[in-house]
């Protein structure tokens, strides 16, 4: 994946990676090494936390908020935000409502470790590390040792 | 016992437990990070409307609840009680019906009577009522801020952050409060704060000063005031409330000053790192000298910045949350 984004992106291109709380931070994290290692340039990292921005507030539980840091101005950059499971879109929708508020980045691209289908926007991934077509009920978990499917009752 | 505040007024600090309590520190550490951001406001509260209704004066409470809630983008009304109906001799409870019926998901309330905002939650139990001050009873979310500072400035001690300790820093924290516990909400709700969260918490003040039940309270009574000076981690002063009587309770502020104002020479028998506290408004040469509340251990500005985050966490978990049947 990381071969991927540096052939989609010339090199003189900053790319900064965003990763999602919590599940797309440690992939983040790992994508952002290999940027490096690849690219020969060491790539700024952050981490970024939806849950404010969310809105399905009033319908589910509030959520933990985590932590979000962003590490520089986002304008004129390529950010490459990173998930682990693509579902509905709405996270990412909120992630895009909250990234505009750190500058107007040249681009945001969007990389997800597994992609379940069952989208409720018009949002889809530039990356994916796995297509897993899933039924509404079961659950996907995802991290950096594996992929699991089951249903809701056992995930 | 209250294990969370998602979709609760907040009345009192009394009966919620450690794990609420914590709830409330750690989202106040996402908010602290929202309030450094060059844009510092989010969406969530868009749309919700929030009334501040503050029938006694204040200046830091009510502009840091109506910050906060505008950091939210809650939309505020804000009334000023002493321009309003009220002096037409309106009633708390016609008050209230007038300004739910113009449709409010939260009301910010301060009030000169103890349990005013008790009151108010069961005239409106669609609204969520968040006390902000009531009397002499509780003041909840000084009590908050003033445990979330005392962890933010021991967790950049120990290089760690708030939310990883959890209530870890406060085990076995002596905290001592001087003046005039009586009159004090402050005092009610630091206390509740400080005892659930795991420190131990000693008082000290003119016996007049003291609250008549003082020994049912989680405290212990200091003879020594001095002594207790050395004993403690934190000493949390309290403004003599002057407006509630305390005057005639000493027999001159000078005397009061002597015996229980944190002086020059009395703070050198402080611990270098002991944290100095105070809600304020301070009246300085009264409980604490100008050069005491100047010293960096004195965190007293550090509270008043605090007070956002803090009231933006309490909007956020009482007015986005959904009320949970057995709440997770």
């Amino acid at each position: 994946m990381a071969h991927e984004v540096l052939e989609h992106n010339s090199d003189r291109e900053p790319i900064v990676v965003i990763g999602l709380q919590t599940g797309g931070v440690p992939l983040a994290q790992l994508l952002a090494g290999l940027l490096g290692e690849i690219g020969g340039a060491p790539i700024e990292f952050g981490t970024l936390d939806v849950a404010f921005y969310r809105d399905d507030l009033s319908e589910r539980p509030v959520l933990d908020a985590t932590s979000t840091s962003i590490p520089v101005d986002l304008s004129g950059r390529i950010v490459l935000l990173v998930d682990d499971v693509l579902f509905t879109g709405r996270t990412i929708r909120a992630a895009l409502n909250a990234l505009s508020e750190w500058g107007r980045p040249r681009s945001i691209q969007l990389a997800v470790l597994v992609d379940r289908g069952h989208r409720e926007l018009p949002i889809r991934p530039d990356y994916v590390g796995k297509n897993l077509p899933t039924a509404l009920r079961e659950a996907i978990v995802a991290s950096v040792e594996g992929v699991w499917i089951g249903t809701e009752e056992q995930p | 016992m209250i294990s969370t505040l998602r979709g609760q007024s907040l009345l009192s600090l009394e009966g919620l437990e450690r794990e609420a309590l914590v709830e409330v520190l750690d989202t106040a550490e996402s908010f602290v990070e929202v309030n450094s951001r060059a844009i510092k406001k989010v969406p969530a509260l868009k749309g919700r409307v929030v009334a501040s209704l503050f029938y006694e004066e204040s200046t830091r409470t009510r502009l840091s609840f109506e910050t906060a809630a505008k950091r939210l983008s809650a939309d505020v009304l804000s009334l000023a009680v002493a321009s309003s109906s009220v002096k037409k001799g309106e009633s708390l409870r016609d008050t209230i019906a007038t300004i739910d019926a113009l449709g409010i998901d939260a009301v910010v309330m301060r009030h000169q009577s103890s349990g005013a905002s008790v009151q108010v939650s069961r005239y409106v139990p669609h609204v969520r009522v968040i006390n902000a001050g009531d009397g002499q009873h509780q003041h909840p979310t000084q009590g908050l801020l003033d445990a979330f500072t005392i962890r933010q400035v021991l967790a950049e001690r120990r290089h760690t952050t708030g939310p990883e300790s959890g209530a870890e820093l406060f085990e076995q924290l002596h905290v001592l409060i001087v003046g005039d516990i009586r009159h004090s909400r402050v005092a009610r709700s630091d206390i509740d704060a400080y005892v659930t969260l795991g420190a131990e918490v000693r008082v000290a003040g003119p016996r007049t000063l003291l609250p008549v039940d003082i020994d049912r309270w989680p405290v212990t009574v200091v003879d020594d005031f001095d002594e207790a000076l050395e004993w403690a981690d934190v000493v949390g002063l309290l403004r003599l409330q002057r407006e509630r009587g305390s005057g005639s309770f000493v027999p001159s502020l000078g005397e009061f000053t002597r015996t229980f104002g944190l002086t020059v020479q009395r703070a050198r028998r402080l611990r270098p790192e002991t944290i100095i506290m105070h809600p304020g408004p301070i009246n300085r040469g009264v409980e604490i000298d100008s050069l005491v509340a100047d010293l960096p251990s004195a965190v007293i500005e550090r509270q008043v910045a605090n007070g956002v985050p803090i009231r933006m966490a309490v909007l956020y978990l009482t007015v986005a949350g959904t009320r949970m049947e057995g709440a997770q």
